[in-house]
């Protein structure tokens, strides 16, 4: 070694140095060790100085010196390789120079020892210079591809958490934003509810406003069909007495006309039963307004429709005449005899038939209001008879008549002609339902304006 | 004295023969029914001058008892013309007018006071 060497190597130490902190961040993985690497710099370049300036006078050996301060460094970069054998890099670092420091070991001891190898071995020397040069080298730039690799993995993996983290942090959104539309639809829902609800609970009490005002319009019909039997009981009784006082006298009498008594028994008995009948007549129409009043059990019963035709039939009649004092129209019914009774809910189907005998008579009073038709006849008339396995039910008058645009429209709800507060608008829609979904027949309307209107009733016998 | 009473309950017959069995028997009331304006009508054309008194509900099917009245008031009968006397249930102040208006000499309502009805009858003139 020659002292040209000696300018290069301490520079090249200080390198080594240099590189290593900056190679393995030992600043921050080391951080104690770091501050003397820091300084190990200032021997070498105290050497270095002192060796270029004075090194001839003192007779310096500057090639022991030189040698010593690599040997020292890399010294410390093994020593920093150990300390961080953990990376995977450090220990290639470490790997890498290990070589290269034995070698400077070996010329360092060789030269303490002063002795000088053969020159025979020079070569040898110099090849294992060169050998662990290259070793170090190539350890270095795998070192370099390892560094590299850990850090590329590093940044995927960090890359991978911050997806991860935004994953976490768009689905933890999307769970708050689910919580809060799930929130806002149960509310709606309950809201829902509640409103559906109400309705049910307005719908029936509209359909019972509905049976209360077709129940106030038959009133005044009611008591009149109720007076007049109550009447016959009341006069036929007392005439009855009558009759049975005038009978004691026959009989009292010494000559005795067994023929006057004969009569008298006869119209006694007769009139008995006309007594019977007409409480019975009474106590049917009771029966029929309480039974109107009532909420309906919906309960399906062999019904006679020509009976309950007959009976609405009147009452709608006597309760418009209560009320319109003029108002007379002539009734005509044409009952099918043996009409076989329908499985129905009596008081549902008398209802339906109340609302078109309402609606047939307040057609033909309307006609009739209107005047100028002299020798007009208001007439309602209703037909039953048996078609097939129907039992149908005409109910027909010479009204006022629906125009067609409005025939199309009877059946909805609330719809009415009447001025307010005179129809709820629900009479037909409702007869409509008990007709078609209650009983599975059909509810129809022919109507000729100015002529007159029928409303027809089908009704399967067996209904499945 | 030829009265026509005219109802459409069949059992108004069976009651007026029955309460005026008496005045029937001795020959001093005679009684007609009919049950609707029209057959009284057809019965008046057929029975000219016999009927003194028609006793007349007002609220019947078809023709009704004003009606009735009007028409055997316009149409020329032989004098002397028959009393009307109108019978309703409904005895409002507006129909009393009405059939006064039409002619009607009497107005009861039902009820009937058979006993108030058999003085008025037999109180008439041509009793």
């Amino acid at each position: 070694m020659d002292e040209n060497n000696f300018l290069v190597e301490i520079p090249f130490g200080i390198l080594i140095i240099w590189l290593l902190r900056r190679f393995l961040a030992t600043p921050t993985r080391l951080p104690q060790l770091d501050k003397r690497l820091a300084k190990l710099w200032v021997p070498g370049a105290v050497v270095w100085g002192t060796v270029l300036l004075f090194g001839t006078q003192l007779k310096l050996n500057g090639d022991l010196l030189d040698n010593a301060y690599l040997l020292l460094v890399l010294a410390a970069v093994l020593w920093v390789a150990w300390q961080l054998r953990a990376y995977v890099p450090a220990r290639t670092v470490g790997l890498a120079v290990a070589p290269y420091a034995l070698c400077v070991l070996a010329q360092l001891g060789l030269q303490l020892g002063g002795k000088k190898l053969l020159a025979a071995y020079d070569d040898s020397t110099d090849l294992a210079y060169s050998l662990s040069f290259f070793w170090a080298v190539a350890l270095l730039a795998m070192a370099r591809n390892q560094k590299n690799r850990l850090a590329a993995d590093a940044q995927r993996r960090a890359e991978e958490l911050a997806q991860q983290q935004l994953i976490e942090a768009q689905n933890a959104e999307l769970e708050r934003i689910v919580v809060e539309r799930t929130a806002a639809l149960s509310q709606q829902t309950e809201e829902l509810r509640e409103a559906l609800t109400e309705l049910k609970l307005t719908q029936a009490q509209l359909i019972q406003a509905e049976k209360m005002a077709s129940l106030g319009e038959l009133t005044a019909g009611i008591a009149h069909e109720i007076q007049n039997p109550l009447n016959f009981v009341n006069n036929f009784s007392e005439v009855s007495s009558e009759l049975v006082t005038e009978l004691t006298q026959e009989r009292c009498r010494p000559a005795r006309d067994p023929g006057l008594e004969a009569d008298l028994l006869v119209d006694l008995k007769q009139n008995l039963q006309k007594i019977t009948q007409h409480g019975q007549r009474a106590a049917s129409i009771v029966r029929g307004m309480l039974e109107h009043s009532r909420a309906s059990t919906g309960e399906r019963q062999p019904t006679d429709i020509n009976a309950l035709a007959d009976e609405y039939l009147r009452l709608a009649y006597h309760g418009l005449r209560a009320k319109d004092k003029s108002f007379n129209a002539t009734l005509k019914t044409d009952f099918a005899s043996g009409l076989p009774l329908v499985e129905g809910v009596g008081q549902d189907l008398g209802r339906v038939l109340l609302n078109l005998f309402t609606n047939a008579f307040y057609a033909v009073q309307q006609r009739q209001k209107k005047g100028g038709e002299s020798g007009y006849a208001p007439t309602v008339s209703v037909r039953t008879e048996q078609v097939g396995d129907e039992v149908v039910v005409r109910v027909q008058d010479n009204g006022t008549g629906i125009p067609a645009a409005v025939q199309q429209k009877i059946f909805q709800p609330f719809f009415t002609t009447k001025p307010t507060g005179e129809g709820t608008g629900l009479g037909l829609s409702l007869a409509h339902d008990i007709i078609t979904k209650g009983h599975g027949g059909t509810l129809t309307v022919i109507s000729a304006e100015g002529a007159g209107t029928t409303f027809t009733v089908c009704l399967p016998l067996a209904t499945s | 004295m030829k009265i026509l009473v005219v109802d459409d309950e069949p059992d108004v017959r069976a009651l007026f023969e029955q309460r005026f069995r008496r005045e029937i028997r001795s020959g001093a009331l005679a009684f007609s029914f009919a049950y609707s304006g029209e057959e009284a009508l057809d019965y008046l054309h057929g029975h000219h001058s016999e009927v003194v008194l028609i006793l007349s509900d007002i609220n019947m099917p078809g023709m009704s008892g004003l009606e009735l009245l009007r028409r055997v008031r316009i149409e020329p009968t032989p004098p002397p013309p028959p009393r009307v006397m109108m019978i309703t249930a409904y005895g409002d102040s507006e129909s009393r007018a009405q059939a006064m208006s039409l002619g009607a000499d009497d107005f009861l309502t039902k009820p009937v006071d058979f006993a108030a009805l058999k003085e008025k009858l037999l109180a008439l003139p041509s009793a």
